[in-house]
């Protein structure tokens, strides 16, 4: 899906959303490399395409830089090289997903927006106890079906300015 | 001009636009029923100038007020209905109330029997209370009117543990309606068993006028369980009992008068309107005409900013117009040109008489000091003398309120730690009196606020064992008097006893640096053992905007703020000379200036371009005085840019002092030149130095 089909289909879909039962809930999916990754459709805010961002220095690699969106100054976050992957060689078919953490606003980079999905929240599977790899911190459970397997991301322990703090210290006393 | 007769200054200017007030809706007066916002009006115009009379000690006027007050309750209540002839009485009544004041004014005392016969009338006036023409309207008899209560207050050991103030809690509770305090002091023990710390005073607070019971229970929310709190509907009986016990104890605050004695902060004298004791009036609602407002108005402080953001936001449009415009434009066009110009100049002027508005002298926030020293001296058994300096100096309205707890606490800290008792200080030879000293001045575009006292000074080994000894700092590690000193800034420097003390008043200086920093400042200790200790804070002048120089260093454009440029050199080899340690020096007329490779200590990289053998230094001043060169790859010119903090969504960045979008819409980062030469001198990790997000000197971001 491209940004724009993305942002309407999410517009559509926030607009349908008062008639989703109440025991289901909206998803925005979008793909990083091969991973399909989730995130609650009221936490987005904005979807949009890729453009260069500024540079910060002396921050983690996942940190892109940041982005002008309307006057306000956001971060925007390679979300492949924040799960452990590569970084993202970015063309402008990319696409930011705009989150919204308590007051802040987030970017998040990803390949592209695939789905709005709906989803009973019974079939959540919650993320294995035993799965000790760092990432799966970051992420809330997983939704299964015949096709696909997507993950739903916990975005305040991925973004939060905690997270940013902590990860930064943790960095550097490793240093 | 000392601070009590400002103060009287303040309250007779105040007088004028009560008195104003008064005689407006007192000749709109009729027999009968009466608007009751009028009514309330002239209630509060002689009450507010009764209790700033009272402060000053202005006997007569004070008794007079009194009595004009008590039957403008009356009437306000609906106890007393206005007669034929009455409405006359109160304009006279207000002629007397303008010539008392005039008199009070001039030192004079106004002639003999001036107001006796007034105030018989008024007394006849006021035995009409309760008789049959009042009881018709007992209907609509309401004494005391709806939103009036009583609360009582007792705070418990734990409040004031917790460093609540039940002055700073009347205060607030002056924005939900009139206030009268008084003090129960039934509660205290003999002398011999008086603990300082308990809550031994407790509070009878009389409300008037507020929204309801909500408004006043969430003044006291952050005290929740440290109090005893009672808040129950006035009776009239209860009203009036206080009300004459309060007239004749001692005990009694006007919290709403101008210059209360308990007062700590009094109305700036900008803003006269703060002292009347009722909130922001709405607009429309307000029946006042424009003239008698017309000294000052009370704008919410959000309104203000969105105006100042657009201001902003205009001159960067304007800047970038006239850029694509002078392209077009030649010769021929002299006019066109001229207009433009003339445009820049008044986008300019506006701006800055924008960004005045929210400008206020510091008076307002040093005049609470000499009471927090004299209080404190007490206290600790020392002599101490305050000098003030720069009190004029103006600075953003958020700036004085942010600063008032961090130069509390250095105040504090001056007085506690610094100073040496009077015994100690006879023995090094210096006066019995110490001085502490807070000066303001205006330096390259920011604000220098010092605090100094003349006291013992930092001990550089006492203070290193402890850093030691607190695990800050490892054992043999050599410091310079500069690290040494910016170590009483590391959190966890505190002592102990402070650190015991989290529920909120041990604040260790730590908390005042990020809070400096939370503003865009710095702030920096300096020291000599044995002759004191001065703390400078450096704080910019406004949150908003930014004149700045646009700089490409490694491909990124980069804003450098132009008030630390003092110029920019292009650096011959033989100029320059590498360090053995690292990074290099160049000389100019002489001076050594330390190089800052940006590039370097940015972490960017040139990709490939070779590094110019000549190299471009922007010479630029930090907060200190101190002047370093950075180097960048070109300059590309003057903007003002519009602040953009990057904690709002981000978190701060050692070496940028915020972010700022240009006219191409892309976001740059500005600069900051001390995180910068604090970032270059870090030492290498695995030193005995701190890691450099500790650095004390490392730059804060800038709000906004």
């Amino acid at each position: 899906m491209s940004a724009e089909d993305a942002v309407l289909a999410t517009a559509e879909a926030i607009a349908d959303g008062k008639d989703v039962p109440a025991d289901h809930r909206q998803y925005v999916s979008f793909a990083v490399g091969h991973e399909q990754y989730a995130v609650d459709i009221m936490s987005v805010r904005e979807i949009k395409g890729w453009t260069e961002v500024t540079s910060l220095p002396n921050q983690p690699e996942y940190v892109r830089g940041v982005l002008n969106l309307r006057g306000a100054v956001l971060p925007i976050v390679d979300l492949q090289r924040r799960l452990g992957g590569q970084m993202t060689e970015t063309t402008p078919r990319h696409v930011i997903v705009i989150v919204a953490l308590g007051n802040r606003q987030v970017g998040m980079l990803v390949d592209a927006v695939s789905d709005i999905l709906d989803v009973a929240t019974d079939k959540i599977q919650p993320v294995p106890e035993t799965n000790a790899r760092d990432d799966a911190r970051v992420l809330s459970g997983f939704l299964t079906d015949d096709e696909q397997m997507v993950a739903m991301l916990d975005l305040e322990r991925l973004l939060s300015a905690e997270v940013f703090g902590e990860r930064m210290e943790t960095e550097e006393a490793a240093a | 001009m000392n601070d009590f007769e400002q103060f009287k200054q303040t309250f007779f200017e105040e007088c004028e636009e009560l008195l104003q007030r008064f005689e407006e809706v007192a000749v709109t007066l009729v027999a009968g029923p009466n608007d009751p916002e009028g009514l309330d009006d002239l209630f509060r115009s002689v009450h507010s100038i009764k209790a700033g009379a009272g402060a000053f000690k202005f006997q007569r006027l004070v008794t007079y007020s009194h009595e004009l007050e008590n039957v403008m309750d009356m009437v306000r209540a609906g106890k007393l209905e206005l007669g034929e002839g009455d409405p006359e009485l109160i304009v006279q009544a207000g002629d007397i109330l303008t010539d008392l004041v005039a008199a009070a004014r001039a030192g004079l005392d106004a002639e003999d029997g001036l107001e006796a016969d007034v105030l018989a009338r008024l007394a006849v006036l006021a035995g009409q209370a309760g008789s049959p023409k009042a009881e018709i309207s007992a209907v609509a008899d309401t004494p005391v009117s709806e939103g009036d209560y009583r609360i009582r207050f007792r705070p418990h050991r734990a409040m004031y543990e917790t460093a609540n103030e039940p002055q700073l809690l009347f205060q607030a509770l002056k924005s939900v309606g009139d206030v009268h305090v008084e003090a129960d002091l039934s509660g205290l023990p003999e002398l011999s068993k008086l603990d300082p710390g308990e809550g031994h005073v407790a509070w009878v607070v009389e409300v008037r006028g507020a929204k309801d019971r909500d408004a006043i229970a969430e003044v006291f929310e952050f005290v929740d369980g440290d109090c005893d709190l009672e808040i129950e509907p006035l009776t009239d009986t209860a009203a009036e009992d206080s009300a004459a016990k309060a007239g004749d104890s001692g005990l009694f605050i006007e919290i709403d008068s101008p210059a209360a004695p308990g007062n700590e902060a009094p109305p700036a004298p900008t803003e006269p309107g703060s002292g009347g004791g009722q909130g922001p009036v709405a607009p429309g609602k307000n029946t006042a005409p424009a003239a008698a407002q017309a000294s000052s108005i009370r704008v919410e402080l959000g309104r203000i900013d969105r105006l100042v953001d657009m201001v902003g936001e205009l001159v960067i449009a304007q800047a970038m117009a006239l850029d694509s415009l002078s392209e077009l434009v030649d010769m021929r066009h002299v006019n066109q040109l001229q207009a433009l110009e003339d445009l820049t100049m008044r986008t300019r002027q506006l701006q800055e008489g924008v960004m005045a508005v929210r400008m206020q002298p510091l008076k307002a926030l040093f005049s609470r000091f000499p009471r927090v020293v004299r209080d404190l001296s007490k206290k600790l058994g020392k002599n101490v003398r305050l000098e003030l300096e720069g009190e004029g100096t103006e600075v953003d309205k958020t700036i004085i309120e942010e600063l008032s707890d961090p130069l509390t606490h250095m105040i504090r800290n001056c007085m506690d730690h610094g100073l040496e008792t009077v015994e100690e200080r006879i023995a090094a030879g210096k006066p019995e009196q110490g001085v502490v000293k807070l000066s303001a001045e205006h330096r390259n575009g920011r604000i220098l606020i010092r605090v100094s006292d003349d006291g013992r000074g930092l001990d550089p080994e006492k203070v290193l064992n402890k850093a030691i000894a607190n695990g800050l700092v490892e054992e043999g590690a050599e410091l310079s008097k500069e690290e040494i000193e910016a170590l009483i800034f590391m959190p966890g420097f505190s002592t102990a006893a402070e650190v015991s003390d989290v529920s909120g008043r041990g604040v260790g200086m730590d908390v005042v640096r990020r809070n400096i920093q939370k503003l865009g400042g710095r702030v920096t200790l300096e020291s000599e053992f044995g002759k004191g200790s001065t703390f400078t804070l450096a704080l910019p002048l406004t949150l908003a905007v930014l004149d700045g120089m646009l700089v490409d260093i490694a491909n990124e454009r980069y804003v450098v703020p132009l008030s630390t440029i003092v110029e920019t050199v292009c650096a011959e080899p033989e100029m320059m000379r590498e360090l053995p340690e690292g990074g290099s020096v160049m000389s100019i007329r002489g001076d050594m200036i330390r190089l800052v490779d940006v590039c370097s200590v940015l972490g960017l990289s040139r990709e490939g371009k070779t590094e110019p053998l000549r190299k471009l230094a922007v010479i630029v001043e930090t907060e200190f005085g101190r002047r370093i060169g950075l180097i960048v790859d070109e300059l590309l010119g003057q903007q003002q840019v519009v602040i953009k903090s990057l904690e709002t969504n981000y978190r701060s960045i050692d070496g940028v002092a915020g972010t700022a979008i240009l006219g191409d819409g892309r976001v740059r980062l500005i600069l900051d030149i001390d995180g910068l030469a604090a970032l270059d001198t870090s030492p290498a990790p695995g030193s005995d130095m701190p890691e450099p997000t500790q650095n004390p000197i490392a730059s804060g971001g800038l709000a906004g």
